[in-house]
């Protein structure tokens, strides 16, 4: 049993528990979302006593100097004293520009930081409702190109935090978000390499970022992007993405159906089963998967068995 | 450290190339590939690094005791000596692939072969 203290209050952690579920059944509200070390949602900062190295694992190393540590995986070793992960630190409002549709479930949302706000395509930032929920939603826009940044958000039904954003949101809000995070994005310094880039859903906002940001930085190698949804009605952004493959000869874009005869200009199929077909050797190439958890690690194994190494599959299951 | 096995055979460099082949042995091998499944893959990925680099002799920081520990959830769950030569089994098929000299494999199997009884929690 270690001792947690949080303003003030001592808190006993039994050894089975992380400190966010010690804090939260005790009813101090940590934002959380993925429980898994992965999101970053649940940043807190050490104040006193070591910090295990896997509640740390991943994160930035100038927060890792600042004793910054994911609640979730965080078992501890001895006696600590925690803060949340602080006003200002990581967090900064912004405001609503403009709501847009993109389909009957997704809008995109366009943000203006109050402040200067680096990040990266394909990366996410945590969109929080309150001060203890939020939700991570990952960058479609591209910062050389694009004045606000942009997110693709499904309405979830029922969801918290997706259907406040879809029914209670209006442009001029101002809505308070944290430092883009993760590491699914695109690095220069390998430009004849092949990418492949798989989403389904929602999936297609990090990866409609990666794409923008790879062609903007000269990559020349062939970029190969499939999206897919039950029907037709599920996938969006097709003109821009038809347009995009028109105006570069190296990308490609494949937009599947999974149920049903596909109409002209769509595969029919599971997106993973047709990308694969197309590029059955995946040796030497960079992969990205974003989308639907049960897509995702399927392909994670698949487009590995197919070649891929390890180190160059990106994933972001949601 | 000049003539270390783990500078013979290539240093980290050789790790990260026998990495995704070890892995992808081990995931299709149908005698352990249970061990692996349902576990993240990119953690696991990082483990398989860990255990070349302990097999090559290259730098870790693993005790036996480690080794007891980190592999006691996998005995209770039926690991024995027949698992064990299966990734005996695949380490040398790995390096064979990747034309690493046999005197040297022979070395690396060897490390590996040591840590049997730890791993087995015997
Ligand atoms: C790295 C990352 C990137 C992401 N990027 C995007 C993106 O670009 N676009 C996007 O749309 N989404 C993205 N997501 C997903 C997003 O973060 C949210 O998970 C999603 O919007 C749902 O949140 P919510 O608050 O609306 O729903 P929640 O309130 O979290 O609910 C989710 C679902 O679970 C059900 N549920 C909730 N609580 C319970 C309960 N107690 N018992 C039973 N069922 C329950 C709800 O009914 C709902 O169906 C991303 C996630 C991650 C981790
Ligand atoms: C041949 C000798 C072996 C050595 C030197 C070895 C070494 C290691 C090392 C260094 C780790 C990483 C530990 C960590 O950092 O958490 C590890 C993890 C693991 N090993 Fe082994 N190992 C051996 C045999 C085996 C065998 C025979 C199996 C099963 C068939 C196995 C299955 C695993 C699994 C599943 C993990 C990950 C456990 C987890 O997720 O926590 N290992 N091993
Ligand atoms: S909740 Fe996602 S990292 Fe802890």
């Amino acid at each position: 049993m270690k001792r947690i203290i949080f303003e003030g209050q001592s808190y006993d952690c039994k050894e089975t528990e992380s400190i966010l579920d010690c804090l939260t059944t005790n009813g101090v509200p940590v934002p959380s979302s993925c429980k898994a070390g992965v999101c970053q949602t649940c940043l807190m900062r050490a104040l006193q006593g070591s910090v295990p190295p896997e509640s740390q694992r991943g994160l930035k190393s100038t927060l890792v100097e600042r004793n910054y540590f994911m609640a979730c995986s965080c078992y501890p070793v001895e006696d600590m004293e925690v803060a949340l992960s602080g006003t200002g630190a990581g967090k900064m409002p912004a405001t609503v520009v403009a709501l847009e549709s993109l389909n009957s479930e997704i809008i995109c949302v366009k943000l203006h930081p109050s402040g200067p706000f680096e990040y990266r395509s394909g990366q996410y930032v945590n969109f929080f409702r309150d001060a203890s929920t939020a939700r991570s939603y990952s960058l479609a826009s591209v910062p050389k190109l694009d004045d606000c940044i942009e997110l693709h958000v499904r309405k979830v039904p029922q969801g918290q935090v997706s259907t406040w954003i879809h029914e209670s949101l209006s442009p001029g809000d101002t809505v308070e978000i944290s430092e883009a995070s993760g590491d699914c994005f695109y690095v220069p310094g390998n430009p004849d390499q092949g990418l492949l880039l798989i989403g389904t859903g929602s999936g297609l906002a990090p990866l409609y970022g990666i794409i923008r940001d790879a062609l903007l930085q000269g990559h020349s190698g062939p970029i190969r992007l499939y999206h897919g949804s039950l029907i037709v009605a599920g996938l969006y952004l097709m003109e821009e993405l038809r347009q995009l493959a028109r105006e570069c000869l190296n990308f490609t874009y494949t937009p599947c159906v999974s149920e049903g005869a596909a109409p002209e200009g769509f595969s029919p199929g599971i997106v993973l089963d047709v990308a694969l077909k197309d590029t059955p050797r995946l040796s030497g190439w960079r992969v990205y998967l974003c989308g639907n958890p049960a897509m995702v690690n399927a392909a994670k194994k698949k487009t590995f068995f197919a070649g891929a190494s390890m180190r160059d599959i990106h994933a972001d299951p949601f | 450290m000049g003539d270390s096995l783990y500078n013979k055979i290539g240093g980290e460099a050789a790790v990260n190339a026998a990495v995704d082949i070890f892995y992808r042995k081990v995931l299709s091998d149908a005698r352990i590939s249970g061990f692996f499944e349902g576990v993240d893959m990119d953690r696991q990925a990082s483990k398989q690094k860990a255990f070349l680099t302990l097999a090559f002799g290259g730098p870790n920081h693993y005790t036996g005791e480690d080794m007891r520990r980190g592999h006691a959830h996998l005995v209770a769950k039926g690991l024995n000596d027949s698992h064990f030569d299966a990734v005996m089994e695949n380490l040398g098929a790995t390096l064979t692939e990747l034309n690493v000299p046999a005197e040297l494999i022979a070395q690396a199997a060897a490390i590996a072969e040591s840590t049997r009884n730890d791993v087995l929690g015997k």
